[in-house]
């Protein structure tokens, strides 16, 4: 993973992007428990395999999400936050 | 004794040029091509340096680059490889691993006592009793490692390059040329890196006594040169593989990342040793290393040789050998008689007697071990592994051509995590399964027939063109036919042992059998206890044959034993190729003229360079700074915020979104206002703190700090694409300047030149203004960070130093005076203001720090609010407090983050100390026990030194507090 696959600005190299975590789904705040939010914002798999996470390309300010395997370093896809359906 | 050879086609050596240097002292003369060993070789010299533990004499082993028996200082490089590094005009040079020279070397006793040095002797030996440890400690670090490193070097700057090509081909043998010219032809654009200084691989030295491979290279070569889109680098290796085929080439002079669409890996093998009793004598050396002396260098291997083999190498070498005039009194092969074929008739047709079924049991040691003087071979049963020396015979000669096998040099697809399997018909590792665009080809591959070798080439590129999208056709490769190139087990034990299995660590048959016995019969364990592989040559001679007697010893099949992987680098790198040129941006504001003018000292913020403070001829940083504070306290500072984060907000959305993302109260704020900002995370922890400015209904302006300043913008923009809100943010940090006026004096200074009623009335703490100063349209906000009253002007970058000038020449005679970050330090302490990341740290949340008032809870949600929630629930454990010590203390200063101790327990730390002379104490804040957060509360503060300080609670803001006290 020497490469990343900005969506919308292409191929480019890592040193220009910014990892932003593991993508989550927010519970709904009002209406979850406790240990349910407790367990969003700690937890995490540390466990190889594949992630959705969030990434960031510096000099354009582009946040994206991406999907990568965390064993092989291998990015499957990427694509803007909420436009996975259009990929 | 010259033994050059009668100048030959084809040879790297340039005999019209003489290169002179010296050598331990001795002058000597070679031609320009020649490498340092090939030189001294010529020369007759065979003693070229001293092993790494038991300081025997070695001479030449592979010329492939792992003769690390072989290597010199002149003085200011060390370690230089004798066998591939090029001699040069002037040298001095010397063997680094001898204490008296390489002939004289006082440490060569240790040899004579290698018998109670056994491997893992040092492991045993030393760690009781534990005092005598640093003893030992001294002797052993002396002893271990190999050249001495000059300090006293000068700074050369080596090239770092990129390059980009549609595939990359290792290894410019036949393999590697076959495919570069398939691949060339289809158009892509090649680039193939060879570590030696010529292309060729085996052409340029196995010819088996013919001239036609030296002719067959020259046509190869002359096509690859015909082609424009193949680009050939020799004398530079691909020194690791790292993701998406991305290449690090080492060159002499510097390095260049290859980024490449397809690797063809066809980087050969490396020839293994057989192993026999002093088979590292000078003058024992690998089959290929004979034919690259006589290939490449025009220079005899030895005047009568005897050649040991156990594959059709051998047969190559003898030939070779005979051809270049050197009498090959035999060759020795280990296997039984049929399997020489075609090769053994032609080398008996040369007059060369051919022992089948039989091997060299020992070599005999000339007078010092400085050469050999004779082979003892006897009958070797291939079966059980064993010699039968009752029937040994002695051949007079002066040096041995070994063959054994190969070892593929696969380091670069191990590391791209190629699968590799065991080979029965080639007794070799071979790919089993490569990575998506990583090809192999050649003896790497396992191919060894040079037909089917330029096959498996062409082959392996159509492969590569298919992968990157081209139709290429399919390359049939016929399978390996005949004998295997490696034998099984070409190891032949004796009794007196030194038959060397790795030539940099010195280690011997029996000190796997030892270590197997003591339980490190794993190959990992096994490499860490022997330290097998791990010298400078990596294993590359010593692996397989380390594989090949553990798999023995444990009765199971060498696939089962697996190997060691090799990291990068291939071969060693100079540090100078991998250091950077320390490329360090730094933003400067644009008062940073003005600052180095008036003497500023500047300190790294962020990515920002300010100024700390303002030199003073005689007068020390610290009384400066509590001169530019108490400027601020009595008169008027000035200093340049410049680097503060800066983003506006425009849009419907606007201030749902700063409701959304700040802890505070953003919705109701009223035009001209500005408030105090909390930034959490989700978890709830302080992370920044700024302020939020509004211009308008759908537009405001945010400051944040400078160093967090790229990260609150990144999170700002991915909570804006999360929450899908109306909002335009832009990052106006460098658009615009900021300079602050602050002190009783700031109102008078800044009113001068500004069209504004500046009344506390017109312009209260807190509000914001548009408006110019001299003619300039700037936005004032009241602030109070460093001083009860002060001016925050926001002026358009450009405008800044115009500005800036303009008030200081508005401060005149108002004694209104520069102030740095220092300075900015203590004010804000004395202010009783804490810094988010100086007083808070990464799980600091707000009630800690008292920060209850800058969070607006009965909001529907901000970013933290809902951890927020559990965290009240819990008792607090820990609170941010003011504190002073005792008035006049002058004992032991704390320093930040002693510790707060109370009955013997850890109950928090200082995050800031600082003498301030306006308040005339030393004040701080430190992390308390929350009973202890009471006003008037003492709790002690243990120094660097363990004495304990007694400190006292407070109220903030200090200046008040004294003024009350």
């Amino acid at each position: 993973m020497k490469l990343i696959n900005c969506p919308v600005n292409g191929t480019r190299p890592v040193g220009e992007f910014v990892f932003g975590g593991e993508f989550r789904e927010m519970p709904d705040p009002g209406q979850c428990g406790d240990s349910e939010w407790a367990s969003y914002v700690h937890h995490r798999s540390g466990a190889p395999g594949m992630k959705k996470e969030w990434w960031y390309h510096a000099p354009s300010g582009t946040w994206f999400i991406a999907e990568r395997n965390t064993m092989t370093e291998e990015i499957t896809r990427t694509y803007l936050f909420g436009q996975e359906e259009d990929k | 004794m010259s033994m050059r050879l009668p100048r030959s086609a084809g040879e790297w050596i340039n005999r019209d040029k003489a290169v002179r240097f010296s050598f331990e002292g001795k002058e000597y003369t070679a031609y320009e091509g020649d490498t340092i060993s090939s030189a001294l070789w010529a020369a007759g010299e065979k003693v070229l340096g001293r092993s790494f533990k038991y300081h025997r004499p070695r001479g030449v082993l592979s010329f492939a680059n792992h003769d690390v028996n072989v290597m010199l200082t002149d003085g200011l490089d060390t370690n230089i490889r004798g066998d591939v590094v090029a001699v040069r005009n002037g040298q001095k040079l010397m063997a680094v691993n001898t204490d008296g020279g390489v002939r004289d070397d006082k440490n060569k006793y240790i040899d004579s006592i290698s018998g109670v040095l056994p491997v893992g002797f040092y492991y045993k030996a030393f760690h009781t009793p534990r005092r005598l440890f640093p003893f030992w400690e001294n002797v052993i670090r002396k002893a271990a490692g190999l050249g001495v490193v000059n300090f006293n070097f000068p700074r050369v700057t080596k090239k770092k390059l990129n390059s980009h090509c549609d595939l990359l081909v290792i290894g410019a043998g036949p393999a590697g040329l076959s495919a570069a010219l398939i691949a060339a032809e289809a158009g892509l654009d090649v680039i193939i890196v060879d570590e030696n200084q010529r292309a060729g691989g085996s052409l340029s030295y196995d010819r088996a006594g013919s001239s036609e491979l030296g002719a067959k290279l020259a046509e190869l070569l002359d096509m690859v040169k015909k082609m424009p889109n193949i680009q050939l680098h020799t004398g530079a290796y691909a020194a690791g593989y790292y993701t998406d085929h991305l290449i690090p080439i080492v060159g002499a002079d510097g390095i260049t990342k290859v980024r490449a669409k397809s690797v063809i890996v066809a980087s050969g093998a490396f020839e293994q040793p057989p192993v026999f009793r002093n088979n590292d004598l000078p003058g024992v050396m690998l089959g290929s290393a004979a034919q690259r002396l006589i290939y490449r260098y025009g220079t005899k291997p030895f005047n009568k040789g005897v050649v040991v083999t156990a594959n059709d190498h051998g047969y190559r070498v003898a030939l070779d050998l005979v051809e270049a005039g050197i009498k090959v009194a035999a060759l020795v092969d280990l296997r039984a008689a049929s399997e020489g074929g075609t090769l053994m008739n032609e080398v008996m047709r040369k007059g060369v007697a051919v022992h089948t079924g039989s091997c060299v049991y020992e070599a005999v040691p000339a007078k010092g071990k400085f050469g050999v003087e004779g082979a003892v071979i006897c009958p070797y049963d291939e079966a059980t592994a064993s010699a039968d020396p009752s029937k040994a015979i002695t051949m007079e000669c002066d040096g041995i051509a070994m063959s054994a096998g190969w070892a593929p040099a696969a380091a670069l697809l191990y590391q791209a995590g190629t699968a590799m399997r065991y080979d029965e018909a080639v007794q070799q590792f071979v790919p089993a399964k490569l990575p998506a665009g990583v090809f192999a080809a050649g003896k790497v591959n396992g191919v060894f027939d040079l037909v089917q070798r330029v096959h498996d080439g062409a082959r392996a590129a159509n492969e590569a063109l298919r992968y990157l999208g081209k139709s290429a056709p399919q390359v049939d490769v016929a399978p390996h036919e005949g004998a295997s190139p490696s034998h099984p087990y070409p190891i032949v034990p004796h009794p007196d042992a030194k038959n060397f299995v790795d030539f940099d660590e010195d280690l011997q048959v029996k000190d796997f059998i030892n270590a197997a016995k003591e339980g490190f019969d794993n190959i990992e364990l096994m490499k860490r206890f022997t330290t097998v592989g791990m010298g400078p040559s990596q294993g590359k001679h010593s692996n397989m044959n380390a594989i090949r007697i553990l798999a023995r010893i444990r009765k199971l099949p060498v696939e089962k034993i697996g190997t060691t992987t090799a990291r990068p680098f291939f071969h060693p790198t100079p540090i100078g190729h991998l250091a950077g040129r320390g490329f360090h941006p730094h933003r400067l504001t644009p008062l940073h003229g003005w600052h180095e003018a008036a003497g500023a000292e500047f300190v790294e913020v962020g990515p920002w360079l300010r100024a700390a403070y303002y030199k003073k001829p005689g007068l020390s940083k610290l009384d400066i700074v509590q001169e530019e504070a108490l400027a601020v306290r009595q008169t008027a500072g000035i200093i340049d915020g410049g680097s503060l984060g800066k983003f506006e907000l425009q849009g419907p959305d606007a201030s749902q979104f700063l409701e959304r993302f700040y802890a505070g109260s953003f919705g109701s704020q009223k035009i001209g206002e500005t408030r105090y900002a909390l930034m959490l995370d989700e978890t709830g922890v302080v992370v920044d703190d700024g302020v939020v400015s509004r211009l308008g209904e759908e537009s405001f302006y945010v400051t944040v700090s400078t160093s967090n300043a790229a990260a609150v913008y990144r999170e700002m923009q991915r909570w804006l694409q999360i929450w899908k809100l109306g909002v335009g943010l832009t990052n106006v940090t460098g658009a615009y300047s900021l300079i602050n006026v602050a002190g009783p004096r700031s109102r008078q200074i800044v009113g001068k030149i500004a069209p504004l009623d500046l009344s506390d009335k017109a312009f209260p703490y807190g509000a914001i203004r548009e408006t110019e100063i001299a003619g300039v349209p700037v936005r004032i906000i009241r602030v109070g960070f460093v001083a009860d009253l002060a001016y925050e002007i926001h002026v358009a970058a450009g405008y800044a130093r115009y500005v800036w000038e303009a008030l200081v020449a508005a401060g005149e005679g108002h004694g209104l005076r520069p102030f740095g970050t220092d300075a900015q330090r203590l004010l804000r302490l004395e202010m009783g203001n804490h810094l988010v990341g100086h007083d808070t740290d990464g799980l600091t949340n707000p009630y800690e720090i008292g920060a209850e008032w800058a969070i607006k809870m009965g909001k529907p949600f901000f970013v933290g609010q809902r951890s927020l929630k559990i965290i009240a629930k819990r008792p607090l454990k820990k609170r941010l407090v003011p504190f002073m010590l005792a008035e006049g203390y002058r004992e032991e200063m704390p320093q930040e983050c002693n510790l707060v101790i109370e009955g013997g327990e850890i109950k928090g730390r200082t995050t800031s100390i600082a003498f301030s002379r306006s308040v005339g104490r030393v004040i701080g804040f430190a992390y308390v026990d929350p009973a202890q957060a009471q006003p008037g509360t003492q709790f002690q503060i243990r120094t660097d030194s363990g004495a304990m300080v007694k400190a006292t609670v407070v109220k903030a803001p200090f200046i008040r507090a004294q003024q009350g006290a």
